[in-house]
């Protein structure tokens, strides 16, 4: 295949496609012989615990991490430098280089990719506007905030122009502000038809920005969908939260047409008809209940179990 | 498990390297004092002082003796700094390596703009020494500039073991080993103060494999306008050295960061 036609690739074609992929570190096998594909133009996420084997996987994406075994391509194309000029990567931990401003920092990740210094500086502007970062420009990148230094990360890993950008926990450890802020760029992105992978354990994130997911752990995909398709799946409707505390005289058994949960501080009532049970707490002096509709994150306690992961 | 393939940079080396160098002239004061200071003060100290007693050596002044020593021994510890302090430093705790292998270059890249850069850092030592000893009156003839891209070249041998170093180390305080072990005992013995042939036969055949007495053999006679001999020999060796660490440096830190 010459140079010419390897960059094209249709449009229904997928952007990554992975059977098979595997990785034993020693006797540990982080991840499992997992198939997935990941259509063009879409946010595809990757949920799962810590251990999970999510940032493995990026990083065998990103050729940082060869495969014990599988198949992985990438554009069509088995993973190598040239597969990475068209990836942006932001990585869990934010590694800018401490010793040069925003501009230089954006300026110096240009020169990696060869990017012509003017068409760089012409980036690199669109970029501080597309993150707000423009009156930080001359700022050294440790007098930044944490926020910032995500937006950073993120502007340089467009500086690239790539068709696919990969995330690993973009938004963890940020404030509110920050994380909707980022939010809304990632939408933005998507919109102008980037690919984009995340890995997350924020359900809340990944129920606004994936178009599609997998549920990871143990290295294995344990199901696959929309997130609306995964909350049909595997929980009912609607949750009602009872505070443990307040529940002391309710007895389970009694309580109308739903399955509970104990998750120590709260009852977890799952049910799809919540009008009878409602009707059964208002009628129960002392009780705090909340009714909310399921979502992810009952989605992701119900497949990955309940005990802690360090 | 290692990736022993054999290396293949390309000109991803020099972007590297052009960071180095960007970085550097960020902090030129600092840098420059220190290039300039310690070779002032080993020859108005050493120079002046020991070669009062001393007066020839090796056929020349002692201070021209210990000025083309210490280009040569200033090119080494330069290197060996930059090898092992900095780059460690942007491999594991400033992570500016895993920022660069998200883009198209290669362990293989990175690494060899870092010795291109260990080179040029050992050039810079040697110039400041050259300045220095041409104030003092100690360097005989022009000859003296070939002494820096053989600096350069002391550079690129000494880095790869120190990089090697770096790729190995779990934390900073594990270079003590490398700078007690090889770097100083190197330093001592290898003809920058007294010429080897004053020591026993046996620490002479040691100290012939090591690359530092090449170096200075290079740089001695060039300072004082002397005939160079067996110039090949001593070259090819500092090349030997240059190759294989490389080499060795690329497989180690590829099994460090590419897991």
């Amino acid at each position: 295949m010459s140079a010419s036609t390897s960059h094209i690739t249709s449009s229904t074609s997928p952007v990554v496609s992975a059977k098979g992929l595997r990785k034993v570190f020693g006797t540990l096998t982080v991840v499992d012989d997992i198939d997935f594909t990941i259509p063009r133009g879409k946010c595809f996420g990757f949920l799962g615990p810590n251990g999970a084997g999510k940032t493995t996987t990026l990083r065998m994406l990103l050729g940082l991490s060869p495969m014990t075994a599988g198949e992985l391509t990438i554009f069509g194309q088995p993973v190598s430098p040239k597969t990475r000029e068209r990836m942006g990567v932001v990585p869990q931990l934010d590694n800018l280089d401490p010793d040069f401003s925003v501009i230089e920092n954006l300026e110096l990740y240009a020169s990696y990719f060869r990017i012509p210094r003017v068409e760089a500086s012409v980036r690199i502007e669109r970029l501080l506007r597309f993150t707000a970062l423009s009156e930080k420009r001359y700022a050294k990148t440790e007098t930044l905030s944490g926020g910032m230094k995500r937006r950073l990360t993120i502007a340089r890993a467009l500086i690239n122009e790539p068709e696919l950008v990969v995330l690993d926990e973009p938004t963890t450890g940020l404030d509110p502000q920050v994380r909707h802020a980022i939010w809304s760029r990632l939408n933005d992105l998507r919109a102008q038809g980037t690919t984009l992978i995340l890995t997350t354990h924020y359900m809340e994130e990944a129920e606004r920005l994936c178009d599609e997911l997998v549920i990871m752990d143990h290295g294995r995909i344990l199901d696959h969908g929309t997130p609306r398709a995964l909350i049909k799946r595997h929980v009912e409707a609607e949750v009602i939260e009872i505070r443990s505390e307040t529940a002391k005289g309710l007895v389970l058994e009694d309580l109308p047409e739903c399955r509970v949960e104990d998750l120590g501080t709260s009852l977890y009532c799952y049910t799809h008809h919540a009008a009878p049970l409602i009707q059964h707490l208002q009628d129960s002096p002392g009780v705090v209940f909340m009714h909310r509709p399921a979502g992810l994150e009952d989605v992701f306690l119900t497949l990955t179990g309940r005990e802690l992961r360090d | 498990m290692n990736d022993w393939r054999l290396p293949s940079a390309g000109l991803g080396a020099l972007v590297v390297l052009r960071r180095n160098v960007l970085v550097w002239r960020k902090l030129i004061g600092p840098a420059l004092v220190f290039n300039f200071g310690e070779p002032i003060l080993y020859l108005l100290g050493l120079g002046l002082g020991l070669g009062s007693f001393i007066g020839n050596m090796g056929e020349m002044p002692y201070l021209t003796f210990l000025a083309s020593g210490l280009i040569a021994s200033s090119a080494m510890t330069t290197a060996s700094f930059e090898g092992t302090y900095s780059v460690f430093t942007r491999m594991i705790p400033q992570r500016t390596y895993e920022a660069i292998l998200a883009t198209p270059l290669e362990v293989d890249d990175i690494l060899a703009g870092e010795m291109l850069w260990c080179g040029v850092k050992s050039l810079i030592s040697a110039v400041a020494i050259l300045v220095v000893a041409s104030l003092l009156g100690v360097v005989a003839s022009w000859n003296a500039l070939w002494t820096l891209p053989i600096a350069f070249l002391i550079g690129l041998c000494f880095a790869g073991p120190a990089i090697v170093m770096s790729s190995i180390v779990s934390n900073y305080d594990f270079f003590s080993f490398y700078s007690v072990l090889v770097i100083t005992p190197m330093f001592i013995l290898s003809g920058v103060f007294y010429p080897i042939e004053t020591m026993p036969t046996l620490l002479q055949t040691i100290v012939q494999v090591l690359p530092l007495s090449h170096a200075v053999a290079l740089v001695r006679p060039l300072v004082a306008n002397q005939v160079l001999i067996q110039p090949l020999l001593h070259v090819a060796v500092l090349l030997v050295y240059t190759v294989i660490g490389y080499y060795l440096a690329v497989v180690l830190v590829r099994r460090r960061l590419i897991v």
